[in-house]
């Protein structure tokens, strides 16, 4: 291990790849079934993904709409004209010996992204280099003795990020990750499954002196699969590679794998076996022509982004952790944004914390449920706790009740939830309460100054009418009437 | 009556049956057995197929343009019936679970496939003679090449086992073998034809078309292979075989200088000067013309069509079909790949994994590509002043079995005529223009403006 001093010598530069799956009906070039989970192996595959010989890779629309979706969301420019080619290799997940990519003429151009540290809540840029569109290979296991094949996943569209070296620590690249997820999900253009892989990374990471305006020889981590691994291999690599220079020996140019178990990555190729892909262009797929007109249309259709939410809900004055677990589910950020709208600050605040319930991993609530309640029935709820008709508690059950035809106020009274705020039945509460013997001790002390007692009466008073009592009220009268 | 139509009329009048048809081109096949037109017959299948048609045609239903009308298909092209082998050992068992969509349609309107027809392998090559399978012999001389690399179906109509037979021309694949056995021969405008189903030589010159002896015939069959296919996106969106040429009088011709000099078969020249007179005595205006990027197209083509062909074979990797050896990784993929292509094949992927190396990419692929714009370009220039190009289709009539197989470059240099508009993706027909006095055939090429292919058809047709 490097140790501190060592480290601090150093500064880390980090480019990032990032591969989306696309969250199309159908295969970037074939017609078949694009989502492969729960499938058996080698059942969503078509004569075109087998490579059977004189089949022809036919350019799935959708892909191209969704790539224009991912550019508009990454703040990049749109290629008027792109162009597929060829990379070639051979892998038995590979059937064609050469996986279609866009080597010279990719659909989506510079950009740049606004990186939210989520801790700080600061935000750093880091600039896209380009996006391209491309198919995924198939996947393979490894029994003993021989290696199975399973091509469910060729030809999935996906797109690849890639970032320029922008990034200096291990946390701004977990925060860059985190923060494409977001917006390839906010887009629509992908699922985000990242257990199911929906998004890798591949992190390519190089350290050199403090100040030197050299950058060091990187190595490439590839295939991170979560933004926590993202954040440890760079660590990881960053310790690595300043222990090398430390000692005075040179950090080999080479891809390493990521072994979660043992949180560090292995080397797996070096420089001298990088293969040689003979990039050519794809003779079988015509240019990608896009007008102007039909690039702002689709463009148009990217939803509000994190960043606008934070900027709009900053009235509401949430905690910044209920604002990014909101955040996390596109759906509910933007029907609090409705109900925002559709209210006050205030009162979006507290549907905003109901919100959250629906997160609570032991939640039993829908978000599609929660969604489908009229904002009306919303803003009512809020509106009758905020004035003390329903207090927090019996506010958050009727919350949960929501999604019937009935308003939230018909529920409160089916539930027998609403607060008693008439002045005459609360004095006759509270002429009961000052009535019972454990209450006199704290007359007197009122009657003598000591005004401290108050709460313990309406303390009484709750407990009397089971809850249903205005406490405010409840204070005020008992006020007035031992004054 | 075209041979075509005769056919039909008697299917579709009793006279005959598909039944029948299929049986009289099988028994053709057989007694032509020495010349090595077929890699497999499909006659289970044909008979079958044959069969169903007769019993349509008795219940009166309509049975389609080409009822009964037996067809061989060149080894390529995928079918069912029988294996579909491109004449590589690499798919000498493979069986195809899907046909071409050219097949498809031509079924469609009742003809029914007998055979599959031999082919230099992966159609690489200009005699067939590279052939997993051995060569085909020339139909008018059995001591001569039959050309390629579609020669087996040239042969077959030449010899008239079928009245038409399926092709493919990357280079003049289907023109060269049609001038040595004297046939017609169709290369349409790239992108007629759908390329799906049929193994892929070279992408961006691949054109499927067909061999006959009547050019009406082929205009039949073209007009029904044509067409845009939604499996092929390079399949035109309007066939230019559908809409029919009415500009009528005379056209302006323009005789390829630069395919008239040196190096040259005199009787060829002699073949194709006769074929000029014919045109001028009917009133077409004959002009010469320059096209000096020519003397490129052959350095051009060697470029480009290597590295689609090595691209378009890395999928012969011996893991899911086609022929397996080996037992670890890089040696199932080292000796399937081996010991399944032939040498010419294994050149090509040679050439073309060098001229796509990273360091050589620019100065090759590149500046191949640029030289072909440049091509195009002069060909646009020529067809300002004339309908038609005219040149010999090869430089010398069908040469000897063996003759030029020790020297891959001599075998090049025969496609020197027919690779210029495969470049360019125009229509080139190639059309008997005489013979030689040794009784060689020698075809003449007639070269049309892209989408121009009716216009071929109608001049074709007259001068035939």
């Amino acid at each position: 291990m490097a140790t501190p001093e060592q480290l601090a010598k150093y500064e880390m530069t980090i480019g990032i790849e990032c591969h989306v799956q696309l969250n199309t009906r159908t295969k970037l070039f074939s017609g078949v079934d694009n989502d492969a989970r729960e499938r058996e192996p080698n059942t969503v595959v078509s004569p075109v993904d087998y490579a059977l010989p004189g089949t022809l890779p036919i350019l799935n629309r959708e892909a191209v709409d969704k790539a224009i979706l991912a550019g508009a969301a990454l703040g990049s420019k749109i290629a008027n004209v792109s162009r597929f080619d060829r990379k070639h290799y051979f892998y038995p997940d590979l059937p064609k010996g050469y996986q279609i990519s866009q080597m010279y003429q990719p659909i989506i151009g510079a950009g740049v992204v606004d990186v939210y540290d989520f801790a700080t809540g600061e935000t750093s840029q880091v600039r896209i280099e380009h996006a391209h569109l491309e198919e995924d290979a198939g996947k393979l296991s490894h029994a003993s003795g021989y290696s199975l094949v399973d091509l469910n996943r060729c030809g999935t569209p996906l797109i690849e990020i890639v970032s320029m070296p922008d990034i200096h620590s291990s946390t701004q690249a977990k925060n860059y990750a985190a923060t494409l997820h977001r917006l390839m999900v906010y887009a629509g253009v992908t699922n985000g499954d990242l257990y199911h892989g929906n998004m890798r990374f591949d992190v390519n990471i190089s350290c050199a002196p403090k100040g030197s305006k050299q950058l060091g020889t990187r190595s490439e981590v590839k295939n991170l699969n979560s933004f926590k691994s993202v954040q440890a291999a760079a660590d990881f690599e960053f310790n690595r590679q300043v222990e090398l220079l430390e000692a005075g020996k040179k950090v080999n140019q080479e891809t390493r794998g990521w072994d979660e178990a043992k949180q560090k990555t292995t080397s797996q190729r070096s420089k001298e076996y990088a293969q040689d892909y003979r990039y050519m262009p794809d003779p079988d797929i015509p240019p990608v022509v896009l007008s102007d007109e039909h690039i702002a249309e689709v463009a148009s259709r990217v939803p509000t982004m994190p960043h606008q939410y934070r900027a709009s809900w900053e009235s509401m004055n949430l905690d910044s952790s209920v604002v990014e677990s909101l955040l996390d589910n596109p759906r509910l950020a933007n029907k609090l944004t409705q109900v925002l709208d559709g209210s006050s600050a205030k009162l979006a605040a507290r549907v905003a914390h109901w919100f959250t319930l629906v997160l609570a991993t032991d939640s039993e609530l829908d978000d599609e449920k929660v969604v489908a309640v009229p904002t009306e029935h919303l803003v009512e709820l809020a509106t009758m706790a905020d004035q003390a008709e329903l207090s927090s508690t019996a506010a958050k059950d009727v919350f949960i009740k929501l999604g019937g035809s009935k308003t939230p106020r018909q529920l409160a009274k089916e539930m027998n939830l609403l607060q008693v705020s008439d002045t005459g039945e609360i004095e006759k509460i509270v002429d009961e309460v000052l009535a019972l013997p454990e209450a006199s001790q704290a007359v007197a002390d009122i009657k003598a100054g000591e005004f401290k007692a108050v709460g313990f009466l309406v303390g009484l008073v709750m407990k009397h009418s089971k809850g249903k009592a205005n406490p405010g009220l409840a204070q005020q009268v008992i006020r007035e009437k031992l004054r | 009556m075209s041979e075509i139509a005769k056919i039909v009329d008697r299917v579709k009048s009793g006279k005959s049956s598909a039944m029948e048809e299929v049986k009289a081109a099988l028994r053709r096949a057989e007694d032509h057995e020495g010349y090595n037109i077929f890699i497999n017959m499909t006659s289970e299948r044909a008979l079958g197929r044959a069969r169903e048609i007769d019993k349509k045609l008795i219940k009166g239903e309509d049975v389609g343009a080409l009822a009964g009308v037996p067809f061989a298909v060149k080894d390529n092209y995928l079918t069912f019936g029988a294996p579909t082998t491109a004449a590589a050992k690499m798919l000498e068992s493979f069986d195809a679970p899907l046909q071409a969509t050219a097949v498809e349609k031509l079924e469609a309107e009742g003809a029914i496939c007998i055979g599959k027809t031999n082919l230099d392998a992966y159609a690489h090559g200009g005699s067939t003679e590279n052939s997993y399978f051995g060569p085909t012999l020339n139909a008018v001389d059995k001591t001569r090449v039959a050309g390629g690399s579609s020669g087996g179906s040239a042969v077959a109509v030449a010899l008239g086992i079928v009245p038409f037979a399926l092709g493919s021309d990357t280079g003049g694949s289907i023109r060269q073998p049609a001038s040595f056995n004297g046939v017609v021969g169709i290369k349409p405008t790239y992108g007629t034809v759908s390329r799906y189903g049929v193994v892929a030589m070279a992408s961006s010159t691949d054109v499927m078309g067909c061999f006959t002896k009547e050019v009406a015939d082929s205009e039949l069959v073209m007009s029904i292979m044509a067409g845009h296919d939604e499996r092929d996106g390079t399949t035109l969106p309007n066939s230019p075989l559908q809409v029919p040429y009415l500009q009528k009088g005379k056209m302006k011709v323009g005789i390829i200088k630069d395919c008239m000099g040196d190096g040259v078969d005199t009787e060829v020249k002699a073949a194709t000067e006769q074929y000029v007179k014919k045109l001028t005595d009917a009133g077409h205006s004959v002009s010469e013309v320059s096209l000096p990027m020519y003397k490129y197209a052959l350095a051009i083509y060697y470029i480009v069509v290597p590295a689609e062909v090595c691209s378009n074979l890395a999928r012969y990797d011996g893991i899911r079909y086609g022929y397996r050896d080996g037992k670890t990784l890089s040696d199932v993929f080292g000796k399937s790949r081996d010991g399944g292509f032939m040498p010419e094949n294994k050149r090509r992927i040679m050439i073309g994994n060098y001229v796509l190396s990273s360091g050589f990419f620019d100065a090759y692929y590149l500046q191949a590509q640029k030289a072909r714009t440049l091509l195009i370009n002069e060909y646009d220039k020529a067809f300002k002043d004339h309908d038609v190009l005219l040149s010999p289709v090869a430089p010398n009539p069908a040469f000897k079995l063996g003759e030029n197989t020790a020297d891959p470059l001599k075998m090049y240099l025969e496609d020197i005529m027919t690779v210029p508009p495969s470049l360019a993706g125009l229509p080139a027909f190639s059309v008997p223009a005489g013979k030689t006095k040794a009784g060689l055939p020698v075809g003449v090429q007639l070269i049309g403006k892209r989408k121009c292919d009716a216009q071929l058809f109608a001049l074709a047709k007259e001068m035939e």
